[in-house]
């Protein structure tokens, strides 16, 4: 293990001289310790989220009261909302921000942003990341991409509004829409920024678990958490750079003249020059990123929920192999799927029937997850923390959300669902709301690890529950619109008879939102108070197994004092029997808990076995553990 | 009495609660009160102010802190007293899942009842109705997963609850249950897939039948509207090419095609009952999606691409209205696909009529071939006015007669 050696010789360093070197500017701004950039891209990621939930409160606004005036939105908004009503192209710039900010920014830079930076090196035993100057690169390129999106509300034309999968021509063409011009011009730029900072993050994050995990962490030890990062970054690696080649070809077609996705185009009766392209082309290439994103989003969730559940249902998680080859089903999986956002583009209903069959598959490893979860809190026994409250509710989500996908998946039904509420409610179910809870989760469980600080509990439990009961009351109703037929992005049910029996339930939905984001309210004013003065953490506040838990409260440059502790068993052995206390941390040897020691744990190794059944023998008392 | 103590004072905790409690209640009472007798007061500008709803916000807030604040005293007055601790929080959160998979439940009902009879009527076309199989046995399985699951989370989390006499079973894996829940989901899956699969096939690959052949009509999308062409008498609709695109040729129909001259436009579109329609979907500008839920029909209209979707309607308006209840009921179809501005507005009528009553429509239809396109294509002009009335009353009649040959083919 030279690595570990070599970093050992480092980390003395910063012991005895790194401290007083670093400044302001190296210590919260470019800083290249992995803790303060997960608390960087953390931080960010909420403030986008406040950013794009505000947007969502403004449209919901709309959508509930269509022909009613809000003077404070043009006092707000100006010319996007004269006389208090909002425009509906910026109706549409709105949605595709909400979008956009909520899929990219939130939920992959601020959910495995945050948690791969933070928990990669603590858990599986190294100094830091492997390259910690591109992991600073990595969050700058992301802050950039973020000061980008948002500069453009402040242009004339305002911001991108094809939708958040900006289809040309409607993208393409500056004549189709005023989001089209610079906006439009400002959301590739920021989204170049974003996947290049989402690369450099995606393979250090590889490298780092491949690389440098401490003494003992074989593959089959690491936690569920770093097992989802990985393969998140594996997923991120190989197909975000399609977004890129996308982006390049639309930013040729828009700047340059080039017609990759432009073919026999008339606005009105002005013939554009374009020929040969194909509008589906952008689709294909976005949708083969589109669709691994949406995993992007929830691994991490799901790999956090996982370590979650495991700790405060005090038991281990229920096939932990199961869990990992379903995480790598669902990883393969996933870059074979994404036709089925095209079923009825007028793509060969060939590859459509091809796509479901595929998709309807990739339903199979998220059931056994879902099972698996169920099984590890069967017998088990509870404690609600925060962290466990948002773990199930992602669970909840997880099935509802999921299930709808079965609907949406089948090319048949796709033909009346597609583009409609149905879908809308479907997702935000299933990637939102569930991948918002893993988020929070894992803000509420490792709040500790960052900030050496407790969480306020109760504040906790308040922002679980409202935001538990607003999340179904805003988006179970929706499926209901959309299987009456209503589609997304409308600016307005007022235009549709049939419509119009659907405008209390939006009244109902906008209500429950705004109760939604003041729930809110409570978590950054636990989030933020809670930095500076919530309780000092003790060294183990979940009693948890996993290897952060043996840093120092107190953060250093390199994360353990002395040498790098070794690990010696799995991560959750959580009430094992014949065990005085109720969690064993990866840290302790079998031979310090000769009366728990079961079979399996040494993976045939014969001495081993053969010390064990020795001191079996000398104490009888241990076979009657359970 | 310093103000520390009397906040932490419990009477006056409890009192303030009280206090904040009735001023919320009261305040909820007058916007009722406001919201019935609104003749009395105009609160209308006091709801659009951002002001009022900041105060309630605000003193929700104190509301909350209050309690906070309560619950707080209570426990450490437990803790001074020597009693175990104030209020068992897992206990607390068992129940509430308890109570929210209950409450939960009873919500899905009552949605699938009271929502889900606003929905969309029965389908009106013939693959309308196996779509519509297909929904309701995804609907029953996913009911039955959805409902079960829940039973086991909420459930597990209210029995499992922590206790400090317990200690969790440590169970950290067992194949054989493994195996079934990944067969058990992938065999249900496969029948999923399988008659998915077949729908989709009878869908989008059918057979046409020379005795019954499809009444061509083509779509075209633009921002914001729609353009329908019906074929004329020659049952085809003929070439376009977009840079023919002028003001007087908005669609760019290419007149040199003989199959185009005869073409006819209509402001709806009308269907005659039981005749397959086989739609011909194109797009000037941007993508738009051609979507006509009664019938459960959606496909994507693309510039440069044409789209067919095939299908046959089965019930007429009329018969619509009657079995919706509801004599005002449009067939219609919308945009579904993002497209600008004014894409929340893009709709046009489907009238689906007996074969008679689609046949006098018809007859009504112009045709897209004007005087002025005439000339645009060195085509020959009707001749005088007189005769042209004359002619185009024959030529009508003519086009009847051809267009009922086309139907009864």
């Amino acid at each position: 293990m030279s690595t570990i050696a070599l970093h050992d010789e480092h980390n003395h360093d910063h012991a005895d001289h790194g401290h007083h070197k670093e400044t302001l500017i190296s210590k919260y701004i470019f800083s290249m310790d992995h803790k303060m950039i997960a608390k960087q891209f953390l931080i960010t990621g909420i403030i986008m989220a406040v950013i794009a939930m505000g947007l969502s409160i403004l449209f919901r606004i709309q959508l509930a009261w269509p022909d009613q005036n809000f003077p404070f939105l043009e006092t707000f908004l100006g010319k996007w909302a004269e006389g208090g009503r909002i425009k509906p192209d910026f109706y549409l710039a709105l949605v595709t921000i909400h979008g956009t900010i909520m899929v990219f920014f939130v939920l992959t830079a601020g959910l495995s942003g945050t948690f791969s930076n933070l928990l990669i090196p603590l858990q599986i035993g190294a100094r830091d990341m492997a390259s910690p100057f591109l992991n600073m690169l990595s969050y700058w390129f992301f802050f950039m991409a973020c000061v980008i999106m948002m500069s453009s509300f402040f242009i004339q034309t305002g911001p991108a509004s094809g939708g958040w999968t900006v289809y040309p021509p409607l993208s393409v063409v500056a004549k189709a829409m005023p989001g089209s011009g610079m906006g439009m011009t400002l959301w590739l730029v920021s989204m170049v920024l974003f996947v290049a900072s989402s690369l450099m993050g995606g393979i250090n994050y590889v490298s780092t678990i491949l690389n440098m995990r401490t003494k003992g962490m074989d593959l089959w030890k690491m936690p569920l958490t770093i097992w989802a990062f990985f393969l998140t970054a594996i997923l991120g690696i190989l197909s975000f750079p399609v977004l890129v080649a996308g982006v390049v070809l639309m930013v040729f077609d828009r700047s340059f003249g080039t017609s990759f996705y432009l073919s026999d185009i008339v606005m009105g009766t002005d013939i554009l020059p374009n020929e040969g392209g194909s509008p589906i082309l952008w689709q294909h290439l976005f949708w083969f990123l589109g669709h691994p994103e949406v995993y992007i989003v929830i691994m991490p969730a799901l790999g956090i929920s996982s370590e979650v559940i495991s700790v405060n249902s005090r038991k281990p998680i229920f096939g932990y192999h199961a869990m990992v080859y379903s995480l790598i089903g669902i990883t393969v999986l996933s870059f074979i799927v994404w036709g089925h956002h095209m079923f009825v583009t007028g793509m060969n209903p060939l590859l459509g029937g091809v796509f479901m069959i595929t998709t309807l598959i990739i339903a199979v490893p998220s059931a056994v997850k879902t099972f698996n979860y169920l099984a590890t809190l069967w017998r088990g026994n509870i404690r609600f923390t925060p962290a466990m409250l948002f773990a199930i509710g992602l669970v909840s989500f997880f099935i509802s959300g999921g299930l709808t996908g079965i609907f949406l998946g089948n090319a048949s039904l796709d033909i009346n669902l597609h583009d409609t509420y149905f879908v809308v409610a479907h997702f935000h179910l299933v990637m939102g709301s569930a991948a918002i809870f893993g988020m929070l989760a894992g803000v509420y469980h490792w709040f500790p690890k960052m900030f050496g600080r407790m969480m306020n509990a109760k504040l906790g439990y308040l922002h679980f529950w409202l935001t538990f009961i607003a999340a179904y009351l805003v988006f179970f109703p929706l499926h209901f619109l959309g299987l009456d037929g209503v589609p997304r992005r409308y600016y307005a049910f007022t235009e549709f008879e049939f419509m119009k029996k659907w405008l209390t339930v939006n009244v109902f939905v906008t209500w429950a939102a705004i109760m939604a984001a003041l729930a809110q309210v409570a978590f950054l004013f636990n989030f933020f108070y809670s930095i500076f003065k919530g309780k000092v953490s003790p060294q183990n506040p979940w009693e948890s197994n996993t290897l952060e838990w043996t840093a120092p409260v107190e953060h250093l440059h390199g994360n353990w004092p002395g040498e790098i502790p070794t690990v010696y068993r799995w991560p959750y052995d959580y009430s094992k029997p014949g065990h005085d206390a109720d969690f064993i941390p990866q840290t302790v040897p079998f031979s310090q808990t000769m009366s728990s020691n079961l079979p399996h744990d040494f993976e045939g190794n014969e001495e081993a076995e053969k010390i064990q059944q020795d001191w079996e023998l000398a104490n009888p008392v241990a076979e009657n553990k359970g | 009495m310093s103000l520390r103590k009397f906040i932490t004072n419990k009477t006056t905790a409890a009192l303030a609660v009280l206090i904040t409690v009735f001023a919320n209640t009261s305040v909820f009472a007058q916007d009722a009160a406001g919201a019935a007798a609104a003749p009395k007061v105009d609160m209308g500008e006091v709801y659009k102010s951002v002001i009022f709803y900041i105060l309630v916000f605000l003193a929700v807030c104190l509301f909350i802190a209050i309690i906070g604040k309560a619950i707080k005293v209570y426990e450490l007055s437990r803790e001074a007293q020597g009693k175990p601790v104030g209020i068992n929080w897992n206990r607390v959160h068992a129940s509430l899942f308890a109570l929210f998979l209950v409450i939960g439940l009873y919500g899905v009902y009552w949605e699938y009842t009271v929502h889900g009879s606003m929905l969309l009527p029965d389908a009106a076309s013939e693959h309308g109705k196996k779509i519509d199989e297909m929904f309701n046995l995804t609907l029953i399985i996913t009911t039955i997963v959805f409902v079960v699951t829940h039973i086991l989370l909420f459930g597990f989390s209210y029995i499992y609850k922590y206790s400090a006499k317990r200690k969790a079973y440590y169970y950290p894996h067992n194949n054989t249950i493994e195996k079934i829940w990944t067969i058990v989901p992938a065999l249900v899956l496969t029948v999923l897939v399988l008659m998915g699969f077949l729908t989709w096939r009878s869908i989008f690959f059918k057979v046409e039948d020379p005795n019954n052949k499809p009444l061509q009509i083509e779509v075209t999308s633009e921002q914001f509207k729609w353009s329908i062409r019906y074929p004329g008498a020659d049952g085809i609709v003929g070439n376009k090419n977009y840079k023919l695109t002028t003001a007087t040729n908005p669609l760019g129909i290419d007149f040199k095609d003989i199959n185009s001259r005869d073409d006819e436009m209509a402001d709806e579109m009308v269907l005659p009952v039981g005749k397959p329609v086989k739609l011909i979907l194109t797009s000037k500008d941007v993508i738009h999606s051609f979507y006509m839920p009664h019938f459960r029909v959606q496909l994507n209209t693309v510039p440069g691409m044409r789209t067919m979707f095939e299908f046959t309607p089965t019930k007429t308006t009329a018969e619509m209205q009657q079995e919706t209840n509801d004599p005002n009921f449009k067939y219609l179809f919308l945009c579904a696909k993002i497209c600008g501005s004014g894409h929340y507005n893009m709709q046009k009528v489907v009238r689906v009529v007996s074969e008679a009553e689609y046949k006098t429509w018809i007859a009504e239809q112009k045709t897209y071939l004007n005087d002025d396109l005439r000339k645009q294509f060195n085509l020959p002009v009707a001749p005088a006015a007189v005769k042209s009335v004359a002619d185009s009353a024959t030529k009508d009649s003519v086009a009847v007669k051809t267009n009922q040959m086309a139907l009864n083919k």
